[in-house]
């Protein structure tokens, strides 16, 4: 079941930004994120907006996807143009889901023309599709990289079956290592999803998962501790008692065993939950989010963000389908959050990153507890003499912690 | 069908007695035999009520008279006729021969109380006094008429005493009836002594279905110890489930006398009720004192009330009581204005005074009940007598609790409710107290739980205060080593250092069971340090218990065991009976070397590990991890006797900002920041109020009781 929609103030069918927005835009990147709310089937832990073609039901169709989110990126262009932002090339861009590769590669590269097209893309640009081992061909690869994609993102999750079998996953794990050689043959980047903490992993099943990733020597590894959403068949499992619930001293044992492997191989973590050869084949996209640039969400569900301002499309594909034929903005809500809110944001986002947070965008009180911080072993003491709030290891586990502490509450 | 050959004029029309009497009526025959008869309505509207006039003994059909003297007798005492000028009015023949209060001879006043368990129908029975006599009429009827207050007709309880006049006509002669209402519980112990007190009689009323209870058998005891002269009565002989000759036959063996003795009644339906009138006349004694002494009347109960002040309800033992007359409170010397004297029948009505044996009411204009003590002794300012009735005491608080708003800005209310209080339950003791964990509240002293429970709960109702209550615990009596002693109200006051002895108030405890139970009822009562005083048979099922017991064991939880040990069948009563020496320790809780004192216990040596396993493992469960590991520790003194650790917390970093979704992680961490508003700092660990709430909840009583 994907999870609800944030509560917001209701969006104008025309989509027009306020005034606000246009404020400091040539300074921020413009970035696109590209939703497919496709899978093959749903995974039991899974509360992303996502939909297999038994829950699609009538009204929207796969084939028919990429012509309606190029509908609405034309339409967006055409919004911030009219909103008053100047014209901005497109730094990054993000296809996710869902199963992006579950559409035909043509369909990607067609949406991503028209995101040239409209935009334009930048010098360099990042562009990065999510992809499912089993989903993928040689040739898929070759036709995705002809057509600008510079980057792959395979959703690995473990090596290890009984895991996959918890976690719902169908592909075998021997594919992930042929995927990526493919990729790489295709002159792609590559990147390695993995989960920890699965119930009934242990260390040495997250260790194996690990060593295993490293062994495709792919150019970026992310490692997300599983989280046991509301609604989902696996909260339910547990619930009921038929697997184990999950533990965060566990999670914390993994997340210290993956920095130490991931350390030794040459990898360097740059944001809590991703690591990277080298700070070129850091992901462009994802630390776009946490420093608070621009993008363009689009897809049923979509998240976008312009100038502070917030929304969100409709959820349901087929609702996304007749909004966008009916010209008309998909949103379903949006949000312009306070002063308050925006420092909460602000902080929450630059402090799980290794730039880390500005000490001068706190308050008095968030300066005098960065000692504290400091003291507890949260915070790297060195660069906050020069300025800079950045998690130590031990601090980026408790990410949520320095937050609270900075803004005391 | 209307009466033969009658006219009868609304203006003589006050109760259809009285009408029939004017009228010279001849009654239709039919009517004698026990049967209904509507009356016409143009002229007298009896409702459809039924006419239980039964035939005299001896009389023949068609002898007018008797017929006559039947349906006067039952009309007067059931019915309310209501005008055709639709004036409503109560039928009330004895209004016309009914003694008038202070000119009453003792002979025929008949002072008496009724004694039940609670559920035993005694308020209904009640009710139905009321109705027989024709002081209330069906429609004035609010259901338990005497019960007052809105907790109690809530629960069925009866808190608060009242005494009610009543005229009733036996062989001719008009009697006054004053049916003293006593309070049920055995936390109101003493107030009931009182009332007893003031009656020479005392109907003793047990559900036929359920047998006497062990709170019944308390005051029973009490009753026979004032020389009070028992009616035993059985209740609710409808019931499909009464069982009346097995009960009469318990309450025969209880009191002496023959089971046939034992009145049947049914307050729901009546039946009895007047016979049960007409024993009170009968059998009770009237009251005997001496007209010409300085006036000496006593206390049973006080009042407050919004619009008139404290109302004290009193029987008059000596002498007179007049309007405008200085009056004295005996134990405190303080001298009133009488204001306005009376009785209650059942509204308050003024009367000239109250003489010898009557009971009626006062008042001063005095504004608290603590000026105008139950038990207390009222004299004349001019002519006052010179020794107290005697028995008076002061109220015992025996039961102590913390109360804290939940709300620390509630405070203030807090306090003006408990004032509030104070003016209408001079029971009620209360002081400031200050806690680490729960702030700013107060000690409060309770006569028992359900005192406890009660003002709590109009706390909470009439005041809308949310509140915690810490366990509750008792007094004790320390001995230092210095051989001083120090009264022990609350944990915290419990002297460190050397401790020579420490005394605990006990109780003697009464509890009946089925026989089957005894062994399981024992067992209970050994745990909680019980010792056996006596085991008696009632009958051949039922069986007595006596045991002493140290209150502090059955203020807490004792009860609802003992009503899931015995599938609800045992009854329990306790009273107050001296202190015994005991091994008692203090455990305090520490949380990261801090001590909680909310959590702190006075318990027997042997319960203290116990008690500290309990309470820091659920601490344990209770406490979110902190960033540091949080020991929690049971000590007595600086001696460890158990622990547990909350570890730290490791991870609380939420990995994924799902595609761009901000706005839900700022949203999680929002909701942490409201969250953090209801934490209490002790020391360096934060602890979520919640967890004060249910650690110190989930073991009182209230909670179950509730279920």
């Amino acid at each position: 079941m994907p999870s609800a929609l944030p509560l917001g103030d209701p969006a104008p069918a025309d989509g027009l930004l306020p005034a606000g927005c246009i404020e400091g835009a040539t300074e921020r990147d413009f970035c696109v994120y590209v939703h497919i709310p496709f899978c093959a089937v749903r995974c039991g832990y899974c509360d992303f907006n996502t939909y297999t073609a038994h829950e699609l039901g009538s009204g929207s169709s796969q084939d028919t996807y990429a012509a309606a989110a190029s509908s609405e990126l034309a339409f967006g262009a055409g919004v911030l143009r009219a909103s008053g932002l100047p014209d901005r090339e497109v730094s990054t861009v993000f296809f996710g889901g869902g199963t992006p590769t579950l559409l035909p590669a043509t369909d990607l590269a067609s949406v991503l023309a028209t995101i040239r097209a409209t935009w334009g893309l930048r010098e360099g640009a990042e562009v990065t599709t999510e992809a499912n081992p089993d989903s993928v061909t040689p040739e898929s690869l070759a036709t995705l990289a002809q057509a600008g994609f510079t980057r792959v993102s395979f959703g690995m999750q473990s090596a290890v079956p009984h895991v996959l079998k918890t976690l719902d996953r169908t592909h075998r794990p021997e594919r992930v290592g042929q995927a990526v050689r493919w990729a790489r043959e295709a002159g792609l980047e590559v990147s390695v999803d993995l989960i920890y903490g699965t119930p009934g992993e242990t260390l040495a099943d997250w260790r194996t998962s690990v060593e295993t990733a490293l062994s495709y020597e792919p150019d970026h590894i992310s490692a997300y501790a599983l989280i046991i959403e509301d609604g989902t068949r696996l909260a339910a499992q547990i619930r009921r008692g038929e697997v184990p619930d999950i533990d965060d001293d566990d999670h914390a044992d993994k997340y210290l065993l993956a920095e130490e492997l991931l350390t030794a191989a040459g990898f360097g973590w740059y944001e809590v939950s991703n690591w990277s050869r080298s700070e070129a084949t850091r992901c462009r996209h994802n630390l776009a989010y946490w420093k608070g640039a621009d993008w363009w969400g689009a897809g049923p569900g979509a998240h976008s963000h312009v100038g502070g301002l917030r929304w969100w499309n409709v959820k349901h594909p087929a609702a996304y389908q007749q909004r966008v034929d009916a010209g008309i903005s998909p949103a379903a809500g949006r949000e312009t959050p306070d002063e308050q809110a925006r420092l909460l944001e602000r902080t929450m986002l630059l402090t799980r990153i290794i730039d880390g947070l500005p000490t001068s965008a706190l308050p008095a009180s968030g300066r005098q507890a960065v000692a504290g911080l400091i003291s507890a072993g949260l915070v790297e003491g060195p660069a906050a003499v020069q300025g800079t709030v950045v998690p130590t290891l031990r601090g980026r586990l408790l990410a949520d912690t320095i937050v609270r502490r900075l803004l005391d509450f | 069908m209307p009466f033969r050959g009658v006219t009868l004029r609304p203006v003589l029309v006050r109760g259809t007695g009285l009408a029939l009497l004017l009228a010279g009526l001849e009654c239709p025959e039919r009517l004698g035999a026990q049967s209904h008869q509507p009356v016409d309505g143009s002229w007298i509207d009896l409702h459809g009520a039924t006419l239980t006039a039964r035939r005299p003994a001896g009389a023949q059909a068609g002898e007018p008279e008797s017929w006559k003297n039947g349906v006067l007798r039952s009309a007067r005492k059931q019915f309310v006729i209501q005008q055709s000028q639709s004036e409503v009015t109560h039928v009330s023949p004895m209004a016309r021969t009914a003694p008038v209060p202070a000119a009453t001879d003792p002979a025929i006043i008949r002072n008496f109380c009724i004694i039940a368990h609670i559920d035993h129908g005694k308020s209904t029975l009640a009710d139905r006094m009321l109705q027989s006599t024709g002081i209330v009429s069906h429609r004035d009827m609010k259901a338990q008429y005497l019960d007052r207050m809105d907790i109690e007709r809530e629960r069925g309880i009866t808190i608060k005493s009242q005494a009610v006049r009543m005229p009733w006509e036996v062989d001719g002669t008009a009697y006054a009836l004053n049916m003293i209402d006593t309070p049920g519980h055995v936390d109101f112990t003493y107030e009931v002594s009182r009332s007893l007190a003031a009656c020479e009689g005392a109907v003793l009323l047990v559900d036929a279905a359920q047998g006497i209870e062990a709170q019944t058998l308390a005051n029973l005891y009490l009753a026979m110890e004032n020389d009070l002269t028992i009616i035993p009565v059985l209740n609710k002989i409808d019931l499909p489930a009464a069982q009346p000759e097995k009960y009469a036959a318990e309450l025969a063996g209880l009191i002496g006398g023959d089971p046939e003795d034992v009145l049947r009644v049914s307050g729901k339906t009546g039946e009895g009720v007047e016979v049960l009138l007409d024993k009170i006349v009968r059998d009770l004694p009237a009251p005997v004192g001496d007209v010409n002494a300085p006036a000496r009347a006593m206390i049973f109960d006080s009042v407050y009330d919004t619009y008139r002040g404290v109302v004290t309800y009193v029987r008059v033992v000596d002498g007179q009581l007049s309007p405008r007359e200085k009056i004295q409170m005996m134990s405190t010397r303080t001298t009133h204005e009488l204001l306005e004297i009376g009785v209650s029948s059942p509204e308050p009505t003024p009367s000239k005074g109250l003489g010898v044996g009557e009971v009626g009411y006062l008042i001063t204009g005095v504004k608290d009940v603590r000026q105008s003590k139950v038990g207390d002794t009222v004299t004349t300012f001019n002519k006052p007598a010179q020794e107290s009735l005697g028995g008076y005491e002061d109220p015992k608080p025996m039961v102590f609790s913390g109360l804290y708003p939940i709300d620390g800005s509630d405070y203030p209310v807090l306090r003006d409710a408990l004032d509030k209080l104070l003016l209408n339950d001079a029971a009620l003791t209360f002081e400031p107290e200050t806690s680490v964990a729960l702030g700013f509240g107060f000690r409060v002293g309770f006569l028992g739980l359900l005192h406890l429970e009660i003002t709590r709960e109009r706390l909470e109702s009439e005041f809308n205060l949310d509140l915690i209550s810490t366990a509750p615990n008792v007094v004790y009596e320390v001995m230092k080593e210095d051989r001083s002693m120090v009264t022990v109200t609350n944990p915290s006051e419990f002297p460190a250092g050397k401790i020579m002895e420490v005394h605990e108030p006990m109780v003697a405890g009464t509890i009946l069971t089925p026989n089957e139970f005894v062994g399981a009822v024992m067992e209970l009562c050994q745990s909680r340090r019980g010792q056996m005083r006596g085991m008696d048979y009632l009958s051949e099922d039922r069986v007595e218990l006596r045991y002493w017991l140290p209150l502090a064991e059955i203020v807490f939880d004792f009860f609802d065991i003992l009503k899931s040990k015995t599938r609800g069948y045992a009854s329990l009563d306790w009273k107050a009976d001296g202190e015994q020496v005991a091994d008692l320790v203090k455990v305090d809780i520490l949380l990261q070397g801090e001590q909680v004192d909310a959590f702190s216990a006075i318990t027997h040596k042997d319960k203290a590990y116990s008690y500290g396993v309990m309470m820091t493992s659920k601490l344990r469960e209770l406490i979110p991890r902190q960033q540091f590991e949080v020991p929690i520790q049971a000590a007595i003194g600086s001696r460890i006797i158990a622990r547990e650790s909350i570890r730290a917390i490791r991870k609380d970093v939420l990995a994924k900002c799902y595609g761009g979704d901000i706005s839900r992680k700022r949203k999680l961490l929002e909701k942490q920041k409201e969250g953090k508003k209801r934490m209490k700092m002790v020391g360096r660990v934060e602890v979520p109020q919640e967890a004060f709430i249910a650690a110190l909840s989930s073991d009182g009583s209230k909670d179950k009781a509730k279920k």
